[in-house]
């Protein structure tokens, strides 16, 4: 029997364009990317130049600080781009999928019969390791530390989230190596949490050697973040690992046949995706070709790697996030709305009831077809109590919130930025009558906290 | 409607963008663009959803909540008028009689605030800001019909110049503007601010005089100076007392409370426990009634716990005032102790100090002060509970 935890704050948005659950016919992709934006707290170097030809799991970067930590191409072909922003800092290392994928060979191994540090190598070298998140501070593990538990949600409960049984789908020997590999990671245990409601999937279902809990509740009961709160907060002084569980199946992978084969399904969403279905694709993956012909015409659309809540806005052509699972594509809310501030339209998400939406939803009018406007300006913080509704950690946000504003780092401590990652605040975001980026605060809280107290 | 918008954006927009003649006065343009139109900005941050309600949404709804307070005190002060000077009226002559009265100290209240606002918007550079919608509609509320114009524009213009932007303007002042008007108004010219000559209007027909043995003081007036009143706990409930022009009838406010409370808006912590409040202090009072010092004061004090929280500006302070979230406490435990203290604190004042029958105002802004101590201890519990955490951890391992 294992333990339900009862998430009580938060909010399910639900929205038109949910994936059907069906696997798509797979799609040939011409260029992956890794984006080293997706990665907090590294310093980059290259090891590539435009024109090397790359194997899957050929480092394309590494870690200047920890130089074992290599960034390895998903795929293999040629370094075709090496697109850099400002203050030539690394944007993208594009590389041309080959027809046929050739893997570097890190050698297959049962985790069970290697040390610790043989698997941090294993995981180091391969490219693997980056899919370790460390909190505090929501950066890539840092390998000299050990962790106090490592955890993994197996659900998903964001507006538009993807099934995890789907994506998991045949891959419980791949899963189950890959927690072996963790186990080895921690002196704590490896927690997995699962749905209460969602059904789980056989591969999540079956798996051993890990600590499962359950929860019930609206979103973010599927965020990893309250599964800790709930679970084993972390003090100053400590750190938890948490990683995604199609990211366990690419580990797994790894132990099984010695390579990086970042192959995974992820799901189409969002109602300006024609032919919305789940599809075999890579990690990093060009989205040009997932969605040719596939996107609402005539209207602007944004499309989103990853989903609504936290996802990165990137181009029709961009890539998909290191992280991510979904891409979305909602209406791009540009248009000017007469008296928008008056004029109640049901079309619109309030947690207060003060739109007509509330009046919907009771009628039965059960989803909505929200677009990326604003619906508002920039404010200070007026409105009290709206924040906590959302937000199911015994923490108080808009103090914190203050203090990162404040550069407060005693503050910050204090009110427990350690828990915390800019995902958890995506709701407080979304909910806040004064329009504040709450996640772009949450995010240079951490940088700062990170950078003061190490 | 986009015509509309095509008209603004290619005749009016250009005359204040960068770099023209009017650059300055961009946040005037600004705030009347806003109000016409929701902009077609996306969201920029890492959520890519917004909630449909924005500060000038939330603004409106409490604007909406005032309106049965508004019209009830239109009338009220037309009723009062004609019964004082002892003519029949009817009620639209009794309504139109307020409504000439009561809308020039809306229009004067929103004219010089927002007048004052967009002064500081254009000299900061700022946008302008939805707070003094509602305080421009609470002010007149909360004035005796018969204070003079100039004195209502001065109240307002200390309320928004000292009370909001000295601290930066919407969201970062210390104390409720619109009670601060009444403060100023109240020790600037107490005259025409207490007293029984303020609440009932007697002098807008010519010609005509109060009746004899009127009396046009408040019922709080006549409780807390001689210990007994003309009106009834019904007339009170009801809202035909004399008093500030939207504070008198708790039906009206408790429409206007029903609003708030529905749409999520006002907090009902605040409102419940501010309530709860002002029940304890008064069923105390009830209690200790036989030992007061005075005759007076011993009527005072025995009048019924009920019959205090539908008296006076209690329910329109507990439910308009007490509310606000930039003055109020912040934090859900503290705002059952910040509300509850108003309460108790309101008749407290009203019956201890005959000089001030008006407790709510002062409870309320005093709390106001209190507020952030209040949430201070409600965070440092916070913060013990994670340390004391911390402690066990390390003296386990």
């Amino acid at each position: 029997m294992s333990n339900v935890v009862t998430i009580k704050r938060g909010v399910n948005i639900d929205l038109v364009g949910e994936t059907n659950p069906e696997l798509g016919t797979p799609h040939s992709i011409s260029t992956a990317a890794l984006k080293p934006t997706d990665f907090q707290g590294v310093r980059f170097k290259l090891s590539v130049k435009e024109g090397d030809e790359v194997k899957a799991g050929s480092p394309l970067l590494y870690n200047k600080d920890v130089e074992a930590m290599k960034f390895c191409s998903p795929v293999s072909g040629e370094v075709v781009a090496i697109v850099r922003g400002a203050q030539r800092r690394i944007l993208e290392v594009r590389v041309l999928v080959d027809k046929k994928t050739k893997f570097e060979n890190f050698g297959a191994v049962d985790p069970h019969n290697i040390d610790r540090d043989a698997v941090i190598e294993k995981m180091l070298q391969s490219g693997v390791w980056p899919m370790l998140k460390q909190r505090p501070y929501n950066v890539v593990a840092n390998p000299e530390i050990t962790p106090k538990a490592i955890f993994i949600s197996g659900f998903d409960t964001a507006p538009l989230a993807p099934d995890m049984g789907i994506i998991l789908e045949g891959q419980e020997k791949e899963f189950q190596a890959g927690v072996d590999a963790l186990a080895k990671l921690t002196d704590g245990p490896v927690h997995l949490g699962l749905s209460e409601s969602i059904p789980t999937g056989k591969t999540l279902a079956s798996v051993r050697g890990v600590k499962v809990t359950k929860y019930k509740g609206p979103h973010p009961a599927g965020l990893v973040g309250v599964h800790i709160h709930h679970l084993d907060p972390i003090d100053k002084g400590e750190h938890v690992w948490t990683i995604a569980p199609e990211h366990v199946v690419i580990l797994g992978r790894l132990f099984l046949t010695g390579t990086y084969d970042a192959r995974m399904v992820v799901a189409l969403s969002g109602k300006e995706i024609k032919e919305r279905h789940y599809i075999q694709t890579v990690a990093g993956a060009c989205v040009k070709e997932l969605l040719e012909n596939n996107l609402s015409n005539d209207i602007p659309v944004r499309v989103i790697s990853g989903n609504v809540l936290t996802g990165t806005k990137i181009e029709e052509d961009g890539y998909m996030g290191f992280y991510e699972r979904q891409i979305t594509a909602i209406r791009e809310g540009v248009e000017p709305e007469l008296f928008g501030w008056l004029i109640p339209k049901p079309n619109k998400f309030s947690i207060s009831r003060a739109l007509p939406s509330w009046f919907m939803r009771q009628a039965g009018q059960v989803k909505y077809d929200l677009d990326t406007n604003n619906h508002g300006e920039l404010r200070a913080f007026v409105v009290s109590g709206e924040y906590e509704k959302v937000f199911p950690f015994d923490i108080f946000p808009v103090q914190l919130l203050k203090a990162i504003l404040n550069e407060d780092i005693d503050a910050m401590e204090k009110l427990g930025l350690y828990e915390l990652v800019e995902e958890d605040f995506a709701l407080c975001e979304v909910v806040c009558t004064s329009k504040i980026n709450v996640q772009n605060i949450v995010r240079d809280g951490l940088n700062l906290l990170r950078s003061e107290v190490g | 409607m986009k015509a509309i918008h095509q008209f603004i954006d290619s005749n009016v927009h250009p005359l204040f963008k960068e770099g023209s003649k009017l650059e300055k006065y961009w946040p005037v343009y600004d705030g009347f663009y806003t109000f016409l139109f929701t902009p077609g900005h996306p969201a920029d941050g890492k959520a890519h959803i917004r909630d449909g309600v924005d500060l000038k949404r939330t603004m409106n709804t409490v604007i909406t909540a005032l309106i049965p307070t508004l019209l009830f005190g239109m009338w009220n002060v037309g009723y009062h008028h004609f019964n004082a000077i002892g003519i029949d009226a009817t009620f639209f002559e009794q309504f139109l009689f307020g409504a000439i009265k009561v809308i020039p100290m809306v229009v004067v209240s929103y004219g010089v605030g927002l007048g004052i606002e967009f002064l500081f918007c254009v000299i900061k550079g700022h946008q302008i800001e939805e707070g003094y919608l509602v305080s421009g509609m609470l002010i007149p509320l909360i004035m005796p019909v018969d204070l003079p114009l100039w004195m209502l524009a001065l109240s307002v213009a200390f309320a928004v110049i000292i009370g909001k932007e000295v601290f930066g303007g919407t969201g970062m002042n210390i104390f409720n503007p619109a009670l601060l008007a009444r403060a100023f108004a109240f020790f600037a010219y107490p005259t025409y601010m207490s007293g029984d000559k303020v609440w009932i209007n007697t002098t807008g027909t010519e010609g005509m005089m109060a009746v004899d043995g009127f009396s046009g003081a408040t019922a709080l007036g006549e409780y807390a100076t001689t210990g007994v009143s003309q009106y009834s706990a019904l007339d009170a409930f009801i809202g035909i007392i004399p008093g500030s022009v939207g504070e008198t009838s708790v039906i009206a406010i408790m429409l206007g409370a029903g609003l708030l409370l529905f749409t999520g808006i006002a907090s009902w912590r605040i409102m419940l426990s501010a309530v709860l409040g002002g029940v304890v202090m008064g069923l105390i009072f009830n209690a200790v009634a036989p030992f007061a010092l005075s005759a007076e004061q011993q009527a005072f004090m025995a009048v019924p716990f009920w019959q205090q929280l539908v008296m006076g500006g209690f329910a329109f302070g507990v439910v308009y005032m007490a509310t606000d979230p930039v003055s109020g406490s912040q934090t859900d435990t503290g705002k059952y102790v910040y509300g509850f203290l108003i309460g108790f604190l309101s008749i407290m004042i009203r019956v201890f100090n005959p000089a001030y029958p008006e407790g709510v105002m002062l409870a309320i802004l005093f709390m106001n002060t209190m507020a952030p101590l209040v949430d201070h201890y409600v965070i440092q519990a916070n913060i013990k509970k994670r340390e004391q955490r911390l402690a066990l951890k390390t003296a386990t391992a």
